[in-house]
């Protein structure tokens, strides 16, 4: 039975990867090729998680919903880029965390407005509804499986666009010389607009897909952009494939940090100390791991060339 | 005097006579909010020095406000409960020997984050003062000995000999010395050898370093200081509120601090007090007309960003001295 749980919780913890995953590939892209931090990442999740539900209300189909999520979020990024982030490119990294932060009040006071304070719900989709058995008895829910089917295949498709397209192309010549593509006759400007606009449909869809699993609120996004930081920060920012093991990494030592230390706490002191240490000490744990990993790679795992 | 120095000076009188004012008409909820101004202003100030004359864009420091914070609420209900602490040293409701406690845990807890995240630049140093500060977040939300969630409450305010604090305005009184005494300091570190090794620092460290004075020395010590001064504000608004709650640990506060100095204009001497007045006047002001002020908040801020760097003071007394 211990098995079972175990599975489970890796399994979980490998989903949660894969969410922060479709979060941190957008954001190191977006650092990556225009060397912008973006705070406001984490609205364009909760808009991805809001057009889901809405439209998957509004029409009875999650599939709809999922497709308006992937179209709201890139939409209003592209909004976003084009009104506000565009005149952050040249500006230092203060400028860029304050405007972010600025349309982070304004897009999550705006979803508020437009929303109610309530949260929203959205239905798994029957087709993925059930689980499956697991080895060792015990069952897994379908659904978060088909997550990490999405976060394996989005992994591999942006591989393959950043190494065998031309897109990507661009997008890698972006990242090591601006001027140098600029002056070979890419418009440079639209460019960044379809990699801001690639990177917030991702962010919306991790959150239309969590949004299912979770409740639809105002203020969603931002723990998950948080753990996404962490994500890109172990990792090394402006690398997809430090973004991947980064994001597993930290949904596993997260999920099973709060599922083993409580009860490897449980040997040495009574259980109920246990549980409210070891739970304290689990919400830490993936920061701990993140300055042990900084303490020895200053510039992360995989850190980009810079 | 410079065109800075009068601003300043009025600024100054400005926050010290309104209350006063207010006071006289019996409006004390204004006392209050000056009250509300001058500890945020404080707490600015002690990233001013990280930010402003370091260049160290700290991301993180609410955690260091709401341990200050944390510090007097715990003392405080330790005290009226008559529970020792650890050890059995006896809890405090004394303001003065709170302060110190605060400022000597913001200071032992920013070293070694400092420690680490200094080892990186740029937008991983934000990135891992944020994550810090989330670190600490996480951890008081899911204490539950000291309010979890909920936070903790003080019955009444904490005590300082000869003053009662329970009123308005002799509490803005203590809160005002304690922002013009640090705008001193802040004046004195500015003009000292250490301030302008900081200011170098920002400015180019491998020149420094090529002089003989190790950058990441200079930057820890500003680092430690800036988040032992940010502490000292976070244990006055504890006190203020008399209430303190993860809130005050949280990013949206570590953000509003940076807000205020950029309102106000960064690494200027006033540039904190300015961004506070301001920020609590947009707040009030906001928050009276309409439900939504964070909207209106966010546009201005960003209107402010995109449009008028500087911020207040760079509007009112022109272009610093030296950039």
């Amino acid at each position: 039975m211990f098995t079972a749980l175990l599975i489970e919780q890796l399994l979980n913890g490998l989903q949660l990867g894969v969410m922060l995953f479709l979060m941190a590939a957008g954001l190191t892209l977006i650092f990556g090729v225009m060397g912008l931090i973006n705070l406001a990442h984490g609205s364009l999740y909760m808009i991805g998680a809001f057009a889901c539900a809405t439209v998957a209300a509004a029409t009875g189909s999650f599939w709809i919903g999922l497709i308006a999520s992937l179209a709201a979020a890139a939409g209003v990024g592209a909004i976003i880029e084009v009104a506000v982030i565009r005149r952050l490119y040249d500006r230092d990294h203060l400028d860029q965390v304050l405007a972010t932060f600025a349309l982070i009040l304004i897009l999550s006071e705006g979803a508020r407005w437009l929303f109610g304070s309530f949260p929203l719900y959205l239905d798994i989709p029957p087709l993925l509804q059930g689980a499956v058995p697991l080895p060792g008895g015990g069952q897994y829910q379908l659904y978060r499986l088909a997550i990490i089917g999405v976060g394996v295949a989005v992994a591999v498709g942006l591989y393959l666009l950043i190494s065998r397209t031309r897109l990507g192309m661009r997008i890698r010549a972006g990242e090591s010389d601006r001027e140098m593509i600029a002056a070979l006759g890419v418009d440079i400007g639209t460019l960044y607009t379809v990699v801001f606009a690639l990177g917030a449909a991702l962010a919306g869809l991790a959150g239309a897909l969590v949004g299912a699993l979770q409740s639809v609120q105002v203020g969603m996004g931002e723990p998950v952009l948080i753990l996404a930081f962490v994500v890109i920060v172990i990792g090394g920012i402006g690398s997809i494939k430090g973004a991947l093991v980064g994001a597993v990494i930290v949904g596993v030592v997260d999920t099973m940090g709060r599922f083993l230390l409580p009860s490897m706490l449980a040997l040495t002191m009574p259980a109920s100390q246990a549980t409210t240490i070891g739970a304290a000490l689990a919400s830490m744990l993936i920061y701990v791991v993140m300055a042990l990993i900084l303490a020895f790679r200053p510039s992360g795992l995989f850190a980009a060339q810079s | 005097m410079n065109r800075e120095t009068t601003v300043n000076l009025l600024l100054a009188l400005l926050l010290l006579g309104a209350p006063l004012v207010a006071a006289g008409m019996g409006e004390p909820f204004y006392v209050t909010l000056a009250t509300r101004v001058v500890v945020l202003a404080l707490a600015a100030v002690g990233l001013n020095l990280a930010l402003g004359l370091g260049g160290l864009l700290s991301f993180g420091h609410a955690a260091f406000f709401g341990l200050g914070g944390y510090v007097a609420g715990i003392l405080a209900t330790h005290a009226f409960n008559a529970e020792p602490l650890v050890a059995g040293i006896p809890a405090t409701t004394s303001m003065p020997l709170i302060w110190i406690t605060a400022v000597v845990v913001a200071g032992f807890v920013a070293l070694p984050i400092g420690a680490i995240s200094l080892r990186t630049t740029g937008v991983y140093f934000i990135m891992i003062t944020l994550a810090f500060a989330q670190m600490i977040y996480y951890f008081a939300i899911s204490w539950p000995a000291y309010g979890g969630e909920d936070g903790l409450s003080m019955s009444m305010r904490n005590a300082f000999p000869g003053v009662n604090t329970a009123k308005p305005l002799p509490y803005f009184l203590i809160c005002y010395a304690a922002l013009m005494a640090t705008l001193l300091l802040f004046r004195v570190v500015e003009g000292s050898r250490f301030g302008s090794a900081l200011q170098a620092a920002r400015q180019n460290g491998t020149r420094l370093a090529a002089v003989g004075i190790e950058p990441f020395n200079i930057r820890l010590v500003a680092f430690a200081v800036s988040a032992m001064i940010t502490g000292f504000a976070g244990a006055l608004y504890a006190d203020l509120n008399r209430f303190v709650g993860p809130s005050m640990l949280s990013w949206h506060m570590s953000g509003e601090l940076i807000v205020l100095i950029i309102l106000g204009g960064k690494g200027r001497l006033f540039g904190p007090v300015a961004g506070a007045m301001i920020f609590v006047f947009f707040e009030y002001v906001l928050g009276g007309i309409t439900e939504r002020w964070q909207f209106f908040l966010g546009l201005i801020l960003l209107g402010i960003v995109l449009f008028a760097r500087g911020g207040l003071l760079g509007l009112l007394s022109g272009k610093p001295r030296h950039v």
